[in-house]
Order: C-alpha cells, then structure tokens, then sequence
C-alpha cells in the first residue's frame, strides 16, 4: 500500500497557497487595473515571469535567498528564528511566488473587462474604495475569481522543480506528491509512481474539466 | 450659487486643447452645456464632479469649497453632493433595479426614498429585474433614480438621452424636469439636441474648443433675434420640394413634421440638415435659421 503522506501534504499545500494567494491578489490586482504607476510594466511582467522561467530557476534563486548562509535567510534566522530552506513554510512561500501569475492574470482581466464607469458611479454615490471593491468590482467578476482558484490550487499540485529545490524531499514536510512520484520512479517501485500518478492525473483533469465547463457557460473572462 | 473655474489639457485628436472656463450657476437653475464633440463639455461635468482632477479648478458651491488648486485642497468625490448619470448607464449588473437604488443609501439612511423614487419613476414592475434585462430607456429611468437617492444638491447628466429614440426622449424628458422641480435640485446638462435644451433649461452654454463661446437663455443663445411669436419649435430641415410656384420646406421636430412655404429667394439660405427655427406670427409659420454654432 503506498503511504498517503505526500497527497496530504500536497493538498494542504495547494489549499494553503490559493487562500494567501486569494488575499494577496485582489488589493495587486486592484492596483495593476486603476494606479497610473510608470514601473507597472516592470511589476506586471516580473509577476508573469514564473509562467516562462525554468522551475528550477526560480527554485534556485529562492534557495539562495532563503540559505541562513545569505543576508535574508539569516535575517529570517537571526530575528524570527524562521527557517525557510527544506521547510514547509519555505515551500509556501516558494509555491505563492511561482503560482502568482495563475491567480493574477484572471482576475486582472476580469477587472481590466469591467467598465471603469461602475467604480466611478460607485464614488458618486458617496462608497468608498473599500465598499466599491468588495461590494461591486468583486461580485461582478466571480467568474474570474473562481478560474484564479481553480487554477492556482491545480497549478500548486503539480508543482516539482522548484518544491525539489527549496523544499527537497522530507517526509510529511516537504515531500510533495510529484516528488514521490520521482522517488519511486527512481527506485524503480513503477507500480506505486503509478498509482501517485494515477490518482494525480485524474484529479487535475478534474479540475480542469470543471472550469471548462463552467467557463463555456460563462464566456466572459480568457482563462490564462 | 455654484461657482466653477476650470483650466485642464485635454488630450483630443488634434492634439491638446486647453479647456478654460468660468461659470457661475444659480441654485435650483437647469443648466445645459452644448456643443461639439471634443469640446470638453463632460470634462466639466467630471472635475466638478471630482472624477477628473484639474490642473487649475476653482469650484465653490454655496459656502463650500469643494476644488481650489491653489491651496491643494481636492474634496474627496464622495464628499460632494452630486448625483451623477452617466452616458452608458453605468447600472451595477450584480444588483437589482430595487439593489442598485439601496446601493446608494448611506448606513444611517430610511428606506423610504428608494420606495418614493421607485414609484416615480415607474419602475415597480421592474424593481427585482437585473439591469441586463432592461431596455434603453429603462436603464436611464434606474440610473436617475439612483442619483437621486441621496438627495444630492447638484444632479449632473451626462447626455442622458442620446442613445433612446424619441418617443423615450420626450418621455424621459418629462421624468428629468420632474425631478429636477421635486427634489429641488440645480442641474447641469451635457446634451447635443437642441429641442431637448429649448424643453428643460433656463440657461444654455455653448462651448467650443474648451472655451465658453455664448451663454443665456436657450432662446436668445439659439437665435439672433428674438421673434416675437404665439409658438415656436426647434428642428431641422429634412427635406425641400417644389410644388407648383412656392416651395415646401420640410421641419422635423420631436416626432412632428411640420411643412412651411418659402419662397424661390428664400430657398437659398436653406439647406437639408439645418437647424430651425419654426414659428407662428397669428396665421403664417415663419423660419428662422438658428445660428451657426460650429
């Protein structure tokens, strides 16, 4: 029987990374649509650039920052007492940097599509930023919303290159399902990579079959 | 009294154009602002509104300061008591028709006014429906009522009527007036139809090229002389034929066509796509051309 560990943490990987993700996104996003900012461009394509960069790049980058040997690593250290290489921490906020644009991009069109008349229609009627987001912009681009979730948490799953860079392989920490696959692969234990594999793919052509389905009905917002 | 001076840049087509004017607006006055496209005419509807800032703005309205550059000082947009309809709605699709009017109540607020306008404005019937499923002149119904649900002192308009066909116009037209006499309010008015500004405003300005080029009352900016008369329309020549010795000029105003004699000479200052002026002295109707705005 294979051990369940890795689809555990896999998940609770992906739960975790959606919901900072969700958080994080929405004031980003709000941002990138309305602020006026110069360097915008520069902002936007460094959030896109986890979508083209090799895994193992950015895997490599992070592991140098986050090393105790190295200025932020050590800050981390020296005042927190947080340890991000080979942690789960590590891999969280390893996974929310290369699974930003997943959750940025949709709805950032999503607000991009919305008139700019309803924010301003909003502002005459005496709401305030805060009222017009949550009770305006964010209602009226659920559909959005929901492929940013949908694809984050499905994106998070299948993550390898960077979780074997900053995360390594430790048991019920780091060790992902993607990277048990990888182990037994190695090991030559083909037939519970299999099943690892099996049970993976299913899920993800799930998901996504989902968010089809439901974004035909739809048809408002692009889906990458 | 409302008193507004305004200098921007305003980025059009051939290139910058400063928009400089200065106003001065009664309390409880229907004002219309007409004139071409580009001219700046919404601009002013929006630095007042504060959704566009100036590079120079002066707004005082009664006592209060709402823009002076001078001293950096920028009333916030919802500070001001405005009720704004913009040119495409702007309805909010996630709420109701009932939704979007309670939208903008304050927390404090009663209920009663949503319900008020709601039967005002006929909208009953259609209080649950989503603005998707609204025609034209529905929508602009729910969007004045909705700037109304404040009981702003100031209700700005931005052509609101420029995408309904007559019939509604007229329609709406009367809905506008009433509720610019009910509430009390001081209107500004951005309209390029010349028989809706003659219908509702007291004043008209007419801005060309970002600056204030007439002011008055629509009668007098309109036409260069006033003719002493028992009616007058405003309309456009749509159509000039000749029967027998005389011609027929054909007016089309509101939904009415109104056929008037001229003469040969008269004919030449005529032309198809002018705007008139038709009015009656006791028996015979006589046109006038309205002047030349552009």
């Amino acid at each position: 029987m294979i051990n369940l560990d890795p689809l555990w943490l896999t998940a609770k990987l992906a739960l975790i990374t959606t919901i900072i993700l969700l958080v994080v996104s929405i004031p980003l996003c709000y941002w990138l649509c309305y602020s006026r900012f110069r360097l915008k461009a520069v902002i936007e394509a460094l959030i896109s650039l986890p979508l083209v960069l090799p895994p193992s790049v950015l895997g490599f980058y992070l592991l140098i920052a986050f090393s105790p040997e190295n200025a932020f690593g050590k800050f981390l250290a020296d005042y927190f007492d947080i340890r991000l290489v080979f942690t789960f921490e590590g891999l969280i906020l390893a996974s929310v940097l290369y699974s930003l644009p997943f959750m940025v991009n949709p709805i950032l069109s999503g607000l991009k599509n919305l008139p700019p008349v309803l924010q301003e229609a909003s502002f005459t009627l005496g709401k305030s930023r805060v009222t017009t987001i949550t009770k305006i912009l964010i209602p009226n681009i659920r559909a959005s919303l929901f492929t940013g979730i949908i694809m984050t948490f499905a994106h998070t799953l299948g993550e390898f290159g960077v979780v074997l860079m900053v995360g390594g392989s430790i048991p019920e920490e780091t060790k992902v399902v993607s990277i048990a696959i990888y182990e037994e692969v190695e090991a030559m234990n083909y037939q519970n990579a299999n099943i690892y594999a099996g049970i993976l793919f299913v899920f993800s052509f799930s998901i996504l079959l989902a968010v089809h389905l439901i974004h035909n009905k739809h048809r408002k917002t692009t889906l990458y | 009294m409302i008193q507004i001076a305004i200098y921007k840049m305003l980025q059009t087509a051939n290139g910058e154009l400063p928009l400089d004017i200065s106003l001065t607006i009664e309390k409880g006055q229907f004002v219309s602002i007409y004139g071409n496209s580009g001219a700046g005419k919404t601009t002013i509807l929006r630095v007042l509104s504060g959704l566009t800032k100036a590079e120079m703005a002066s707004i005082k309205v009664g006592e209060v300061k709402w823009d002076d550059t001078k001293k950096k000082f920028h009333l916030p947009i919802q500070k001001r008591s405005i009720g704004f309809v913009f040119q495409d709605f702007a309805l909010f699709p996630n709420l109701t028709v009932k939704e979007n009017l309670e939208f903008a109540l304050s927390k404090n607020d009663s209920k009663e006014i949503v319900s008020e306008l709601i039967e005002l404005m006929e909208l009953q019937s259609l209080q649950n429906s989503k603005p998707q499923n609204l025609s034209g002149g529905q929508k602009q119904r729910v969007a004045l009522a909705r700037a109304i649900v404040r009981k702003p002192e100031i209700l700005l308009l931005d052509e609101p009527l420029s995408a309904l066909d007559d019939e509604m116009r007229s329609k709406l037209q009367d809905y506008i007036l009433q509720i610019h006499q009910k509430y009390n309010l001081t209107t500004l008015m951005v309209s390029h139809s010349l028989s809706e500004i003659f219908k509702l405003s007291d004043k008209v300005i007419v801005v060309d090229k970002g600056k204030i080029v007439k002011e008055g009352i629509p009668e007098t900016v309109f036409s260069e002389q006033k003719v002493s008369s028992k009616f007058q329309l405003t309309g456009e020549i749509i159509n000039i034929t000749k029967s027998d010795i005389v011609y027929v000029v054909q007016v089309s105003s509101g939904n009415n066509i109104i056929k008037v004699i001229a003469t040969e000479e008269e004919l030449d200052q005529y032309k198809v796509g002018q705007k008139v002026l038709v009015a009656s002295k006791a028996f015979n109707p006589i046109i006038q051309i309205l002047n030349k705005l552009t």
